[in-house]
């Protein structure tokens, strides 16, 4: 097992003690909740007669039923929706939890606000009832995904039985070309680890690309361990960790600040840190990734034809059959030039402030192809704010995109906004299951914002290298 | 949650297979049947896009064959239950009617929250799910028993032995696999590090 790594400082730290089973039981610093993965929770802790053990360490917002258009009126079109909502309003009004309402401003995607607020720091364990969890970890801390039968044990006892993990070192050198962005870099890692590589695992990423990148971007990277198999992936924290993280809203002032600094330093995995596993990348040649199939680890870079069978590992053959029946695609073919019909740019993987600019320097003065539907869904109420005030919105808009409110959107598709039929999206999301966008036979490429901004120009898979 | 502890050590009745690695929660349940604010309906939403089609007509499927109803088992392959946390997922599962999965590998979320509601995932290898496969081919309504305590998955002469995690077994042997009042008991020790832990003090 991995030793003197930031996962085994942060498990040791919460480390309540070895349950009889062998499992480890872990006190979580940090618990965010949403609409969806929580009332049945909630509704078994009443039935105990229970009340939330620590509200201070539990956090609220709506993201991923709620709609992206006339967010703020109620009740909303869709009953189940408004239902969801409700029962989310009341618990949390029962258990005096925090809450980051449309009202707050403050609202947003669960994995975008916790960051942007500061709340999500170096040290902690965080966890939540989506299995993007991972995303915080890009601070340097341990966010884990669960269900909703750990949700009502951590709302009852602010604690988990976890089985401890293996670390897996990934590194990335070298340095990424102009229209290469973060996405491409977790793309690359779950096409060659596979999406169950990361079972047992977690991810710990760094190198030169790591250590360039900022934090936005290692949210991206470690948002989509998960979809590699790995439960927790994170980035040691740094000076760029430390910048993000002052002055918001929840970090620490002052001398706090300056003393947290020292303790985040302290927790980072040593010169003496001992890895399972080290497995490493070369950033320079790497060009801009597209998932081709039905899992994000069915995917190639830009340049490269799509994959013959015989060329794939024959445990992976049926599946790759299976995506290229569902998605109309050829072995051999380019992905580049495949028809696009909806463009999504959002998901709590690409819809921060720098994802919607890059989107929006693909955009301006260009306009959307006529057959093509694009969405632009910002991650929270302080990205669109910000947004707006870049006047980003209207370049989004004038190029014939629609710019939408806060939520989770297209990428699972529980509100209105889905695929039709068997139209293919370009979608900075992180999932091309077999139905995911919404529609049984929907299909769904993922790339990243700048790659999807193209393909919204041209109606179809562009290098954006070459606009 | 259960008063008295429910003690799982043996699974036994009709399988029902699945075929195909990375199944995803997605496809186990869409998210569209996630919209409840109860698991009750779950079961009927289980591989809903599989096995009806867009005008709600059922489809060829394993689960709508009719020793499906009675099913206890579901047999499936690599990295079944990948991607969401969805517990609806495992819910789905349990409500049709199934007590146990039986697979090459799973994603760790899924076996989880499987554990947390008291459904085993038991671990075969591809060998051992071809040969029942093969004996569900030749015999739809087999018996199958899958004994947690030896480890094995019996049925017609076949006796093959499975894996299991010992955290999980253990769990699921002495009852405590709702695991909540073991968490409470440690109520002490967890208040400890609430308080020497530097951040979100009260």
């Amino acid at each position: 097992m991995a030793k003197n790594t930031l996962f085994n400082h942060i498990w040791n730290q919460h480390k309540v003690c070895t349950l009889p089973n062998g499992q480890d039981q872990i006190f979580i610093g940090m618990h965010l909740i949403h609409e969806v993965t929580t009332p049945q929770a909630f509704a078994k802790l009443k039935e105990a007669g229970l009340k939330v053990a620590y509200p201070h360490r539990t956090f609220a917002t709506v993201d991923h039923i709620i709609p992206t258009e006339k967010q703020t009126q109620r009740p909303f079109q869709d009953p189940q929706a408004e239902k969801m909502c409700q029962a989310l309003e009341q618990n949390v009004k029962e258990n005096q939890l925090t809450f980051f309402n449309s009202a707050s401003q403050k609202q947003g995607i669960v994995h975008v606000i916790g960051p942007e607020l500061g709340l999500t720091q170096p040290g902690m364990t965080i966890a939540c009832g989506d299995s993007h969890t991972s995303t915080h970890g890009a601070f340097g801390s341990i966010g884990i995904g669960i269900g909703t039968t750990e949700v009502g044990l951590l709302l009852a006892t602010q604690t988990l039985a976890l089985t401890p993990l293996n670390v897996r070192r990934i590194e990335f050198k070298g340095t990424l070309q102009n229209g290469v962005h973060a996405k491409d870099v977790v793309l690359k890692i779950i096409q060659q680890l596979g999406v169950n590589g990361g079972i047992g695992y977690a991810y710990e990423f760094g190198g030169d690309v790591f250590d360039a990148m900022s934090m936005d971007e290692r949210l991206t990277v470690c948002n989509m361990s998960i979809e590699g198999g790995a439960r927790i992936g994170y980035v040691n924290p740094d000076q760029t960790t430390f910048d993000y993280i002052k002055g918001r809203e929840y970090a620490p002032k002052g001398e706090a600040f300056d003393t947290a600094v020292k303790e985040w330093q302290r927790i980072a995995s040593g010169p003496d840190a001992i890895y399972d596993d080290t497995v490493q990348f070369n950033g320079d040649t790497l060009a801009p990734m597209v998932t081709w199939g039905i899992n994000p680890a069915q995917s190639v870079e830009i340049t490269d034809p799509l994959p013959h069978l015989d060329h794939i590992p024959e445990n992976e053959r049926k599946v790759a059959e299976e995506a290229y029946a569902y998605m109309d695609l050829k072995p051999g073919q380019a992905i580049e030039g495949a028809p696009i019909d909806v463009v999504f740019i959002g998901s709590c993987t690409n819809s921060r402030l720098s994802d919607i600019r890059i989107a929006a320097q693909v955009l301006k003065n260009q306009k959307v192809a006529s057959n093509v539907r694009a969405l632009v869904v910002p991650g929270s109420q302080a990205v669109k704010a910000a947004a707006e005030a870049e006047d980003l919105h209207r370049i989004i808009t004038e190029s014939g995109a629609e710019w939408r409110e806060p939520g989770c959107s297209m990428c699972l598709a529980m509100n209105s906004d889905r695929l039709n039929g068997n139209e293919r999206c370009a979608s900075t999301s992180n999932r091309n299951f077999i139905g995911r966008q919404g529609s049984p036979s929907g299909q769904t490429l993922l790339m990243s914002p700048a790659m999807a901004a193209a393909a919204a120009i041209t109606g179809q898979v562009t290098d954006v290298r070459s606009l | 949650m259960p008063a008295s502890p429910q003690i799982i050590t043996a699974i036994s009745g009709h399988a029902i297979s699945i075929e195909g690695n990375d199944i995803d929660t997605d496809r186990i349940i869409p998210a569209r049947f996630l919209k409840e604010i109860t698991f009750d309906k779950m079961g009927e939403y289980l591989f809903y896009d599989a096995r009806f089609n867009e005008q709600n007509q059922p489809l060829s499927h394993p689960l709508n064959t009719p020793i499906a109803k009675n099913a206890t088992i579901l047999v499936v392959d690599d990295n079944f239950g990948c991607g969401s946390s969805r517990e609806h997922a495992p819910q789905a599962i349990k409500r049709f009617g199934f007590d146990a999965v039986i697979g090459h590998s799973f994603a760790e979320i899924f076996a989880g929250n499987c554990k947390a509601i008291g459904i085993p995932v038991i671990q075969a290898s591809h060998e051992a799910l071809a040969k029942i496969r093969a004996q569900l081919q030749k015999n739809p309504s087999t018996q199958f028993n899958i004994n947690l305590v030896s480890k094995r998955v019996s049925f017609f002469e076949e006796s093959i032995l499975i894996q299991i995690p010992n955290e999980h077994r253990d769990a699921f042997l002495d009852g405590t696999w709702d695991i909540l009042s073991v968490l409470q008991s440690k109520q002490e020790l967890a208040q400890k590090i609430d308080q020497a832990l530097p951040y979100l003090k009260p």
